[in-house]
């Protein structure tokens, strides 16, 4: 990882995001969350609680599904992250997206993209989950709106039909 | 959100080594930051005060497990996933992987770090009660060199340890030795998942012809620190397995524990947890002879 | 592969049959509900693709040049004089813009119905967090130090916080006698029953605090200026009451307040009336700095600081006869209401309505109070006063069915309401609801008999005891007695250039549905492809006033007016013989192109138009309370963990008879998020208070279920139609907030045979409940 300047001032940090190269200039410690929805105006992602508990803010830094409220700019440097922007593309959705569209997954919408990427992640690892290993992987994302039952249909739809990739 | 990022220093020198340097220039200055799913959090409350932090998230020096003949090393850098997919881990300490596998949801235990939650000493962490069954030695690092300390002696006092101000924890060594005995690891929270515990157990039993040769129990969120239960595993080794020795050990638990009133739950209730999770243990060991 | 499109397709079809079971059965006599071609197909969300791309604009996602962050300084004590203010060193305090009561232009209150409460507190304290002064400053960052760093010094007076302490007038906090308001509703004569009674039954039931929990924090931007006045975009869901609160606080004419909704990240009640304090803050500071503000909460101070559910507390005494009748009696219900009346009186209205819930009162008397004590005042949350009269009741109804010896199926039975009888307030029952049907369903789909019988065998020595309990209930649509008719919605709907048709509402989206059933009505309505109507965004210059989105009300009030208004531009065409009354789809967007290239504007209103056979009479609480009611039979079955003291839920049955369902996977996600909450709300959702401050304001501490802590909720559906709602339809986004917390704790009482009363319900409770004080099992704990 590359050395920031010390002392309280910003500096260069650079990552790639949703396929693309961005240099920010952040402090170190603010967060990975802030950095994507202000410097990098990618406001998908979603603040809900901020202490990494809802998921809501969740993304893929180097594939993993991790909350950006609790993530310093400065480890992200380097990486590979996916936000919610990144899937998926205007003109066709991805399969995840469809399926929350026709299974009732997404209500209010403000767990929607966390969730998404959750369930992303889940089918990347596993995927052929059960209901179990569905409850499991989105067991850090919540939703206050749906029960979550039309959001499991939604995975085991999207799991099912295979286009995830 | 209530902290200032300009106001807190963060580098990430990217080498144990000049980690170690850096504490021990200026000893008790630097906070080392490995997942955040601590610091962060304090820090967004606005709990954390305006310091210099160091990352050592993803340190390759750290971030290692390595299995050797007689005992596998874990690297304080390795995360819950890390540990919960790793099939030694699983097969050999799964203690230790049911306590990955329940810490926070899978965001939080991409990030969450074994030496984070051990240095963070907060007596409700999930895996601290596995490493104290399984007598785990932590290797702590420092420009001074490296030393091997029984992880046993580390919690000297609620959110104090032997931690020295310019160490790390570089690795938990784990003695490749459980695999006769049975384990027992429940947590019990508020819900099913992303819950910190009212109690958590980890126990260890080694059973010859219905006799405890050896029972290990360890508590999490009783006492000021994660607790051993020396006194209760005195009281039923070498004992057999029946309703007096479960009695016996219901009594030697409630007696040897220091639960209190908090936010989350009662002295009361923890109690009575706490005695009924080593019943269940027993209990499961019984159906094991039989 | 065959086996993994097997294995992932039966999952599917596990979750298909374990929630969207909606099954629409048993046609009743009555109004027809018919197969329709767009209402009651599950068509796509209307905003759900920008949802789902993550390109929903929320406030939050919203920045306007030169705006600047608003803070608010919030009192540390429940009750007090302000002695003195204290700006600390170490701030330039120049950079701030600061606001105190003293720079409110208008009246410094938020108008709502009494308007009691302050904006900013004026010297005297009422509650924790009561805000004080708020900030403002570029720099978001410098805030929270800056709040931090203003020193209040009070003098702090006595403070009350239960509603023992409130109603024995332990300090008088609130008028004369802390009362906000009170309701008296009689029936028949209650004093002559007790003689001729076999059984007299007698409870208490408490509920507590409950937290919205909307993922998404209040927030709010607001611009100022001197020509056109205030601009507010916020997370809402009732613009107008924004809006009238504004002109009051900032002293305003109507044209000069405009109020705009954005993409709103749940609500559930805690937006309805909260976002008009926020608003009016970010008002004032946007006014004083001549700048955009944007103030948005954190977690921590959106818990601390802002409205939740009413704590209550019911006491039954029942008369019943030997076979189970009840035959009359007193009800008093009381909810505590915190510092300021806000909408205690309504929720009041509605939980006292709702407490005999779905059964014969020949005679009976419900006294009800709301109280004020020293916590941030209580607010709208789902259900609104009925979840906890309604627990009250149907926790009463299985003591009365212990009491009398009957199974709580059969008592329910006994005593239900049938149609040509009248309700408490001597509604009579009009529509041809049969709920012994409903509950002969309820008990099928859910396998009580079998279930109830195999766990009381079980039980004997297993060590997690299961119990099955019922919960039977009613849910009143749109605003009560008079309400609709004073509210005097007005809905429009516009034809527009490109021959589309948009729905002009203020009725907000919050994860509902409003836009996507509103846009299938309008469909509908006029034959139009779901596709070619449209639904503006909810903001005051642009829509007319369709009323709150609360109360049920959007599908049945608000959607009948909106077909309406459909017809009407439909009507207008024709009239002009720009449309053939057999058009195609094709033909009526050229007519509307042509329409508005030929006149512009093309809009048709429609106003709420009362029933003329509705009669409320508000004196003395009596009448037609509500146009319709939705009717419902929860069934749940629980299990208790002796080693833990947990209880779960394992299986679900919610069966409603809604009218018409307009958008089935829409209608089955608002009950399985009901039912939800509802679960919370009985064994998760605790707020911890420590003199009126909640102490647990962060969601580590505040539980509500996660995925892996609900059952399949299976949820099923009747129709029997309504002639007041569009297409038959009834309101449904409340009701599933009545029925789960008493179907819980009677399935606890079955499987435990130890009686608990008061939620929320947790193991710490099951413990204390079970054991005596050394911790010793003191109760058999089998079922019944």
């Amino acid at each position: 990882m590359s050395q920031a300047r010390a002392g309280g001032c910003k500096s260069e940090i650079s990552f790639t995001v949703n396929g693309v190269f961005s240099t920010v200039r952040a402090y170190p410690m603010e967060r990975l969350l802030d950095v994507l929805r202000g410097e990098l105006e990618l406001t998908g992602v979603k603040e809900g609680c901020g202490e990494g508990e809802c998921g809501s803010c969740s993304v893929l830094m180097d594939g993993a599904l991790v909350n950006s409220c609790l993530i310093p700019a400065l480890q992200a440097s380097g990486a590979n992250i996916t936000t919610i922007e990144g899937l998926g593309e205007p003109t066709r959705l991805h399969g995840l997206q469809k399926a929350f569209l026709e299974c009732g997954g997404a209500q209010c919408g403000i767990c929607t993209p966390g969730m998404i990427l959750a369930a992303f992640h889940l089918l990347r690892k596993n995927p052929d989950p059960t209901l179990e290993d569905i409850r499991e992987g989105l067991a850090g994302n919540l939703c206050r709106c749906t029960g979550y039952a039309q959001i499991f249909e939604a995975v085991a739809v999207a799991a099912r039909r295979g286009d995830v990739s | 959100m209530r902290a200032d990022p300009a106001n807190f220093e963060l580098i990430a020198p990217g080498s144990l080594q000049s980690v170690v340097t850096l504490l021990a220039s200026e000893p008790g200055r630097w906070l080392p930051i490995a997942g955040g799913t601590d610091v962060m959090v304090r820090f967004a409350a606005g709990m954390l005060p305006p310091q210099k932090l160091v990352s050592v998230w993803n340190l390759p020096e750290l971030r290692r497990l390595e299995v050797m003949p007689e005992e596998v090393r874990i690297g304080a850098g390795c995360t819950y996933t890390d540990l919960r997919e790793h099939p030694v881990v699983d097969e050999e300490f799964p203690l230790l992987a049911n306590a990955a596998r329940a810490t926070g949801g899978i965001a939080n235990q991409n990030r969450g770090t074994l030496g984070g939650n051990i240095v963070n000493a907060s007596p409700a962490a999930d895996s601290l009660p596995a490493l104290l069954v399984y007598e785990a030695d932590l290797i702590l690092v420092s420009v001074r060199g490296e030393r091997r300390l029984p992880y046993s002696e580390f919690h000297l006092a609620y959110k104090t340890t032997r931690l020295a101000p310019d160490e790390l924890i570089r690795a938990i060594c784990l003695r490749r030795v459980f695999l006769e005995y049975v384990p027992y690891w429940r947590k019990v929270g508020a819900r099913n998942a992303q819950a910190i515990s009212k109690v958590s157990m980890a126990g260890l039993a080694r059973l010859s012809g219905g006799i405890l040769e050896d029972a290990r129990i360890a508590l999490g969120s009783v006492a000021p620190i994660p607790l051993r239960l020396t006194e209760t595993e005195q009281a039923i080794r070498g004992r057999g397995l029946g309703p007096e020795t479960t009695q016996l050990a219901r009594r030697a638990v409630v007696a040897e524990i220091r639960p209190i009133d908090d936010i989350r739950s009662t002295a009361r209730y923890r109690a009575a947890i706490a005695a009924n999770l080593v019943s269940e243990f027993l209990g499961k060991l019984s159906a094991k002879k039989a | 592969m065959f086996v993994s499109y097997a294995f992932s397709f039966t999952i599917r079809e596990q979750v298909r049959r374990a929630c969207c079971g909606s099954r629409l059965g048993s046609r009743r006599r009555g109004f027809p509900v018919k197969d329709n071609r767009i209402v009651g197909v599950s068509v796509p969300r209307k905003e759900g693709r920008d949802k789902v791309t993550g390109r929903a604009r929320y406030i939050d996602d919203m920045t306007l040049p030169g705006m600047l962050y608003g803070a608010t300084i919030r009192s540390q004590i429940p009750r007090g004089k302000i002695k003195s203010v204290n700006f600390g060193a170490g701030i330039n305090w120049n950079e701030f813009a600061i606001v105190s009561a003293k720079d409110i232009p208008g009246k410094n209150c938020i108008a709502l119905i009494l308007d009691d409460q302050p904006c900013l507190a004026d010297g005297v304290i009422n509650h924790p967090e009561e805000p004080v002064l708020l900030l403002a400053h570029s720099d978001k960052h410098l805030l929270p130090k800056a709040v931090a760093a203003v020193s209040i010094e009070y003098e702090p007076l006595p403070a009350i916080f239960t509603i023992e302490d409130s109603e024995q007038g332990r300090e008088i906090i609130w008028g004369a006698d802390n009362i906000f308001k009170s309701y008296l509703i009689e029936k028949g004569s209650v004093d002559g029953i007790w003689q001729a009674a076999a059984h007299v039954v007698e409870g208490e039931y408490t509920t507590g605090a409950q937290e919205q929990l909307y993922i998404e924090n209040n927030g709010v931007i607001a611009a100022w200026d001197p020509e056109q006045g205030i601009t507010l975009w916020g997370s809402l869901q009732c613009p107008y009451y924004v809006h009238k609160a504004l002109m009051a606080l900032c002293g305003l004419p109507a044209e000069k307040v405009r109020v705009v909704q954005m993409e709103t990240g749940g609500a559930f009640g805690g937006k309805e009336e909260y976002p008009s304090m926020i608003a009016g803050h970010a008002a004032l500071l946007a006014m004083k700095s001549k700048r955009p503000v944007k103030i948005i909460y954190d977690r921590m101070e959106d818990m601390a600081a802002t409205t939740k559910r009413h704590p209550s507390r019911t006491r039954h005494r029942t008369a019943v006869s030997q076979d189970g009748k009840i035959l009359g009696g007193e009800i008093d219900f009381t909810i505590d209401g915190g510092a300021y009346a806000t909408l205690s009186s309504v929720v009041l209205s509605r939980g006292t309505i709702h407490a005999g819930g779905p059964y014969y009162w020949p005679s009976v008397r419900i006294r009800a109070r709301a109280l004020a004590t020293n916590a941030p005042p209580h607010g709208a949350f789902r259900g609104f006063g009925a979840p906890q009269s309604l627990f009250a009741m149907e926790r009463h109804m299985d003591r009365i069915a212990q009491v009398v010896g009957l199974a709580p199926h059969e008592i329910r039975r006994r005593n239900f309401l049938k149609v040509g009888q009248t309700t408490t307030t001597e509604q009579v029952i009009g529509e041809e609801i049969d709920l012994g049907h409903l509950l002969d369903r309820a008990l099928e789909l859910s396998s009580y008999h079998a279930k109830q019988a195999r766990f009381k065998k079980e039980n004997l020595s297993a060590n997690i005891k299961k119990g099955i309990g019922i919960a039977a209930f009613l849910h009143g649509a749109g605003f009560t007695g008079s309400g609709e008719r004073y509210l005097s919605s007005v809905v429009g709907v516009e034809g527009i250039a490109n021959g589309n048709v948009r729905v002009l509402v203020s009725s907000a989206e919050f994860g509902q549905g409003t836009k996507t059933i509103l846009c299938q009505i309008a469909a509908e309505a006029l034959g139009l492809p779901y596709e070619n109507v449209e639904i503006g965004q909810p903001d005051t210059l642009e829509v007319p006033n369709s009323g709150p989105t609360v109360a049920s009300r959007t599908a049945m009030i608000v959607g009948k007016l909106v077909h309406s208004a459909a017809l009407g531009i439909k009507q207008t065409l024709i009239a002009n013989a720009m449309l053939d009354p057999t058009y195609s789809p094709e033909q009526f967007r050229d007519a509307c192109r042509d329409y508005v290239a030929t006149h512009g504007r093309f809009r048709s209103l429609a106003r709420y138009q009362e029933p003329n056979n509705i009669y409320w009479d508000d004196q003395n609480y009596r009448g037609d309370a509500y146009a319709a009611f939705a009717w419902a039979v929860y069934v749940a079955q629980v299990s208790v963990d002796l080693t833990t003291y947990h209880a779960t839920v394992d299986d679900f049955v919610a069966l409603q008879e809604v009218g018409k369902v307009l958008h089935p996977v829409l209608a089955t996600g608002q009950i399985v998020g009901g039912v939800a909450q509802g679960i919370g709300y009985a064994l998760y959702e605790k707020v911890v208070w420590k003199d009126g401050r909640m102490q647990n304001g962060q969601m580590t501490n505040y539980i509500m279920p996660t995925s892996a802590d609900l059952p399949s909720i299976r949820v099923f559906f009747e129709e029997m139609g309504n002639v007041h709602g569009a297409f038959g339809a009834k309101g449904i986004g409340e009701l599933p907030m009545d029925g789960p917390a008493p179907a819980i704790l009677n399935g606890i009482e079955d499987a435990l045979g130890v009686r608990f009363d008061s939620i929320p319900l947790l193991p710490e409770d099951i413990f204390v409940g079970l054991t005596d004080p050394l911790g010793e099992q003191c109760h058999p704990a089998g079922a019944r």
